[in-house]
């Protein structure tokens, strides 16, 4: 029989659980822990230097990798900082364990020193959360913990430990449980056979068909079932932001990604479509924009594992509960065996249809001036590095340039804060894939005003030897803000402004990193390579690009899919 | 339309708390919540009553069906079923008030559980209409004091809420 203290027994159910990163940052309730962490060394600890970045790069990690994340941090403000970050990984159902220490269980509800009640102030953003109430129960906690994380809908859990229950004093058995098993939480493994049959039967049926995917199809691992599917049926496919890359974008069946910011071809498609197979997406407000009028010819097949996620805002015919890789792989099956065919000529000319919209917009912007164009760097980038790289952004117009220039072909590739919004996700998350994935390039795309909300981690960078590329789309301003000022304000740009910033190649040089200035159109290229080819050095890329641009195409408030404005002057 | 959903939920710390967290963050409405626990000590039974459109309600037993700690729901007004709510209430009672109030009670079929020279309390059993209208029956100018506990309910029949 094994006697270990209730710390010892959490990192060793962590080594049980197959962790291999701890991001955190110490103190005093996490004490015994971070004790425990100190005399083993199969779990590693990256030290941040703020909790949020902590929960942001275990988020980049498991986006990467598909396995769970795990951040370590002290109570009170430890914790408190975390929340930001637990709450983009709630928004994005990213799988991920945040252990936060808490004051003894004798002083909770004294207003003792770094008192937070966790429990409370995490719950509305986590998946479930988890106090320790007797050290035996650790290793129990934990794999439950991890088990609710990752299974059915992904998402963040809290595992709330006082520091009495992590005390060297006290030592009990060790005994990792093998399998968790919770009577109230039984996630679907298979989708019902007759709704498949049905959703098939409307698929061979429809004359106008377009397939609707989203990160479900990304974090079930569905990419591969779902590219077979598509190719046989030989439909059009667009996807959301937070599923780019689960289909591949330079497949010619691909129309890109929808709603705000999507193409034009795919919001057109979607609006004049019959029917429209939904995998693994929300018809979160940012894709419909007014429910109302949403898709009015359109009957509606749902795949998700989440119920709650089934006619929340826009009402499905046919509803399917499922993991989307099971649910795809019996569809496949079943269009195999299916004596119907798809309608070839209903679908030629639905083809010919698209392609004429794609042929109208096909995402052009205005390239003929001296300043360089954001949407340029982000192609010239995609071009440099074959599409493959990871790219992680930040929240603005840089995020929608990279998102619409940057052709992803795999999953996972593609990592940015798409529910919540957050600005300062970049970097650490750009950091979270770098340490996992050393031999890949990353690159940060972000603007001078997300950056500044987590650059203190540039220091995280310098001492784990993380050289991510972080490509700054410096426009002086907060970019989107001030595109709505220009569209919804008369241009009244209040507090879009930043007037004093600072020297971004000074300030990376004074965190040990290099810096490159690019202000020149007929450098960009040059530089770029220059860049990248700098394999051993984070690099600061600081690029000046048009100040006035706006991102397009962009959805009519409270319009219909298919009203955009196209560029400043065409509305359509 | 005002509907009655019965929960069975862990009996543990923090439960209750996801509960009422999640309708005030959804924005959905509670009217009235009772939990106590079941015969069984590791589960509690919650039964709220709250009102919206048939996609709301649909909404609110998904979104908590989702909640880890809850095992079972019911909606118990998609079929026939019995609801009970126990009612305190505390009135003035002097002079002819006192037959009067007296003879209310007995036709509501409820009882006097307490009495000073001045002061009848009444419990009173029945769903919500029931003692709704008790309270309008009396007038609420005599009405000192009201304590109701919140609807509690049950399907009729062979129908079970239960593990």
């Amino acid at each position: 029989m094994e006697l270990l203290s209730g710390a010892d027994m959490l990192i060793r159910s962590l080594q049980d659980e197959g962790i291999e990163y701890i991001y955190g940052y110490p103190g005093g309730a996490a004490l015994h822990i971070y004790d425990a962490l100190f005399r083993q060394d199969k779990v590693k600890h990256i030290l941040v230097r703020h909790e949020q970045a902590a929960v942001h790069m275990a988020d980049g990690y498991a986006r990467a990798t598909g396995k769970p994340g795990t951040v370590l941090v002290t109570s009170g403000p430890g914790a408190t900082n975390t929340i930001t970050g637990i709450a983009t990984a709630f928004m994005d159902s990213i799988p991920m364990v945040v252990l936060c220490g808490q004051v003894a269980s004798t002083l909770i509800g004294e207003d003792a020193f770094q008192e937070t009640d966790m429990i409370g102030v995490s719950r509305p953003v986590v998946k479930h959360n988890l106090s320790v109430r007797h050290p035996e129960e650790i290793p129990e906690v934990i794999r439950k913990a991890y088990y609710i994380a990752s299974t059915g809908r992904p998402g963040p859990v809290v595992v709330d430990i006082p520091k009495d229950m992590t005390t060297p004093n006290e030592r009990f058995e060790y005994v990792f449980p093998k399998k968790i098993k919770l009577r109230s939480y039984n996630p679907a493994i298979r989708g019902h056979a007759g709704q498949i049959k049905k959703a098939v039967d409307m698929l061979m049926a429809a004359k106008r068909p377009i397939i609707y995917a989203g990160g479900g199809v990304i974090l079930g691992k569905a990419s591969d079932q779902l590219t077979e599917l598509v190719r046989m049926l030989g439909y059009p496919i667009t996807n959301t932001l937070m599923g780019i890359g689960c289909y591949p974008a330079s497949d010619k069946q691909h129309l890109g990604w929808l709603g705000m910011h999507g193409t034009y071809e795919s919001n057109m498609a979607m609006h004049h479509s019959d029917l429209i197979l939904c995998v693994g997406a929300r018809f979160d407000d940012r894709v419909t924009n007014a429910t109302e009028k949403f898709c009015p010819g359109a009957r509606i097949v749902h795949i998700d594992i989440d119920p709650a996620s089934i006619s929340k805002t826009i009402d499905a015919d046919v509803p399917i509960v499922g993991p989307v890789d099971a649910v795809l792989k019996e569809m496949i099956t079943l269009v195999k065996e299916s004596k119907d065919k798809p309608d070839a000529d209903a679908i030629a000319s639905w083809w010919k249809q698209i392609d004429e919209w794609r042929a109208f917009h096909g995402m052009r912007y205005e390239n003929s001036g001296d300043t360089i164009k954001p949407q340029e760097v982000i192609e010239t980038l995609c071009r440099l590095t074959n599409g493959e790289a990871y790219v992680t952004s930040d929240v603005g117009q840089h995020q929608m340039f990279a998102a619409q220039y940057y052709k992803f072909d795999k999953p996972n590739r593609w990592i940015n804060s798409g529910g919540l919004g957050t600005m300062g996700f970049g970097l650490p998350a750009a950091m979270g894939v770098k340490l996992t994935h050393p031999d890949d390039e990353v690159l940060c795309i972000t603007g001078e005003g997300s950056i500044q909300m987590n650059i203190q981690e540039l220091s995280t960078c310098k001492q784990y030897n993380l050289p991510v590329k972080i490509i700054n789309l410096n426009n002086q301003a907060l970019g989107m803000v001030k595109q709505w000022q220009d569209m919804n304000y008369e241009s009244r740009h209040a507090e879009s402004y930043m007037e004093s910033l600072p020297d971004f190649i000074k300030l990376a040089e004074a965190y040990g990193h290099k810096g490159v200035r690019i202000e020149k159109k007929e450098d960009l290229e040059t530089r770029l390579k220059e860049v990248l080819a700098m394999k051993d050095d984070l690099v600061f890329v600081d690029i000046y690009v048009d100040r006035f641009e706006h991102v397009y195409p962009m959805q009519v408030a409270r319009g219909s899919m298919k009203d955009m404005w196209l560029s400043k002057t065409e509305r359509v | 339309m005002r509907r009655i959903i019965s929960v069975l939920l862990e009996n543990e710390p923090g439960a209750l708390s996801r509960v009422v967290g999640l309708f005030s963050q959804r924005n959905y409405n509670i009217e009235t919540l009772t939990v106590a626990p079941t015969e069984d000590e590791t589960l509690s039974r919650l039964t709220v009553t709250t009102t919206g459109s048939d996609k709301v309600i649909e909404q609110i037993t998904k979104q908590l069906n989702k909640l880890i700690e809850v095992v079972k729901l019911v909606d118990l007004t998609e079929g026939s079923h019995i609801e009970r709510e126990l009612m305190l209430v505390k009135l003035k009672a002097t002079g002819s008030q006192r037959a009067e109030i007296k003879r209310t009670v007995d036709i509501f079929r409820g009882q006097i559980v307490d009495v000073t020279s001045s002061v009848y309390t009444v419990q009173l059993a029945g769903d919500s209409e029931k003692l709704d209208g008790f309270i309008q029956a009396v007038g609420t100018s005599g009405v000192l004091e009201v304590v109701r506990t919140g609807v509690s309910g049950i399907a009729r029949g062979e129908k079970v809420l239960s593990l």
